[in-house]
């Protein structure tokens, strides 16, 4: 159950897509979620998920790994889609019933802003995906380097995030195996009402942050073993180089963006 | 009280990247009183099997009967398997939440829906099993020392009074004189109580001292299931698994090769120094 949750996981396999620079997948993926607020007809969204489903495609990632990420947002997702269809002012009203409101556009909002949704979550899914942790942080690293001139503190910034995507994983571990040790001792996390059910999470979160404080001591510690000391003066084993693959894959990714934009003035 | 397992499997993650076969085809008896070694190398499906006897873990095929009645029906009561079957995990001390040792050992009983009175009994007869008196009741659990902290956890399993008791790798991460307290204290619970014991282990010399049968695992598979001086004469076999026999039954084997007339089916060290002296008679 708790190993459904796809977030920030790679899957590790061969493809064009994986083979990609870290910068090419970030920027790009940067680039499809803005053109996904871009878009505002149905039809158009059409074109979005040929264009996501063909990368997938390539990306050699089974589609059922993508939808159990999906599983653990369904809950917001079923929040933003009601909100939507209920609090959307419009002039088609379908029902009218005391205070509830259902209006045409309030019904085609909601179904907009949950393929949006969907689509945001597969597409920045896809990134982490198919790009190592490493290689995501040398992305962003490089990414946010010209902005070291106005102080920003890409290595510090860049090294933060890939020890919390690397702890996910490791903290999902740990609550799996809190969560059995309790059960074996009769905890019931799953019945009772909201209070009950709230209370009943203590054993599992106290131990899960006194773990979660020591590894990260642990880890401090390690790293200064190490003689870690921030990223001045740091050399990369492996260097960041665009290749051939990189400018055809920005290529179409303008095209696709160009194309969107397009379609959005005409249609 | 016997737990039966017919043809288990379970495989992690199917259909993925990930996926590993952790059990294949495992067909196990155990009885009443028994005190049971697994034994196998990282990643043979020890832990993985001894989640399945009580429940926590679903077999992806097979069945396994407590009792005669299948575990895994939909109207078994799961809480009330659990009751009966204590499983203390790896590094138990990781799941202390308490403010006292004395509220977190009372967490399990205090679930079972006892009487305050029962769970006082109960509370002072696991810790003092356990070997922790009075004095300790109101400390914090966390300001205990590694090994305090384990018995703690294993009370608070032990408090359940569970009909069968099972331990994954107990002693992992203690010093010497740890390990003997903890596998001593477990050792008088199997005799003093009856207590059927399963104790997880990939260190042969722990469980040889002990356990009366062994259960070796390879791969998810069952590979040897007997009485410890049966399974140690493959101890060739247990090296290709990443195992290995006691050092007594290595010096055995060698003696006998130079011409010496001993038993190699010796197990324990007390037992060699009887074998040794017989022949230097």
């Amino acid at each position: 159950m708790i190993r459904d949750i796809t977030i920030g996981q790679y899957y590790p396999t061969e493809s064009k897509i994986h083979k990609l620079d870290p910068r090419t997948k970030i920027l790009g993926t940067m680039l499809y979620v803005v053109s996904l607020f871009l878009v505002n007809n149905l039809w158009i969204y059409i074109g979005v998920a040929l264009f996501l489903g063909i990368i997938i495609k390539i990306s050699k990632v089974p589609f059922k790994f993508m939808m159990k990420g999906l599983k653990s947002i369904l809950f917001i997702l079923l929040f933003t889609i009601l909100l939507n269809v209920f609090i959307t002012p419009g002039e088609t009203k379908l029902v009218e019933w005391s205070f509830i409101t259902i209006t045409l556009e309030g019904v085609l909002n909601a179904a907009l802003m949950g393929i949006r949704l969907v689509f945001l979550i597969i597409g920045s899914s896809l990134m982490t995906l198919t790009t190592s942790p490493i290689q995501l942080t040398d992305g962003i690293e490089r990414l946010l380097n010209p902005l070291r001139v106005i102080k920003v503190p890409a290595h510090e910034i860049a090294m933060m995030m890939s020890i919390a995507l690397r702890f996910i994983p490791i903290l999902l571990e740990e609550t799996d195996k809190i969560m059995k040790a309790q059960k074996a001792r009769g905890a019931d996390f799953e019945s009772g009402g909201i209070m009950k059910r709230a209370k009943s999470m203590i054993p599992l979160l106290v131990p899960l942050f006194i773990l979660a404080f020591r590894r990260a001591d642990d880890l401090a510690m390690a790293m200064e073993a190490r003689c870690y000391r921030g990223g001045e003066g740091r050399t990369k084993l492996k260097q960041l180089i665009y290749k051939r693959r990189d400018a055809i894959a920005y290529l179409l990714l303008f095209t696709y963006l160009g194309s969107l934009i397009a379609a959005r003035i005409i249609l | 009280m016997s737990i039966l397992l017919k043809d288990v499997n379970y495989v992690y993650s199917p259909d993925t990247v990930y996926q590993k076969h952790a059990l294949k085809d495992v067909n196990l008896v155990i009885n009443d009183g028994e005190f049971i070694g697994i034994i196998g190398h990282t990643g043979s499906g020890k832990s993985t099997l001894v989640q399945h006897l009580n429940g926590l873990m679903k077999a992806t095929s097979g069945d396994i009967i407590f009792n005669g009645q299948d575990i895994n029906a939909p109207k078994y009561s799961q809480v009330e398997l659990r009751q009966q079957i204590g499983l203390v995990f790896q590094y138990p001390e990781h799941q202390l939440f308490e403010v006292s040792v004395y509220k977190d050992v009372a967490f399990g009983p205090k679930n079972q829906k006892l009487s305050e009175d029962e769970i006082k009994i109960r509370v002072k007869e696991a810790l003092e099993t356990v070997g922790l008196d009075e004095s300790y009741y109101e400390k914090s659990p966390f300001e205990l020392s590694g090994g305090q902290k384990r018995r703690v956890a294993i009370a608070g399993v032990l408090a359940m009074k569970p009909k069968i008791l099972i331990l994954d790798e107990p002693t992992a991460g203690l010093d010497p004189q740890g390990r003997d307290d903890i596998l001593e204290q477990i050792a008088k619970l199997h005799k003093e109580q009856g207590i059927t014991i399963i104790l997880v282990s990939h260190s042969m010399e722990d469980i040889a001292k002990y356990v009366g049968r062994i259960i070796v695992m390879n791969k998810g598979g069952v590979s040897y299931d007997g009485i410890p001086s049966e399974v140690f004469q493959y101890y060739k076999e247990l090296e290709n698994m990443g195992l290995s026999a006691p050092k007594v039954t290595y010096l055995m084997n060698a003696l006998k090769e130079k011409g010496y007339d001993v038993s190699t089916e010796v197990t324990t060290v007390e037992e060699a120094i009887e074998e040794l002296l017989k022949i230097l008679k």
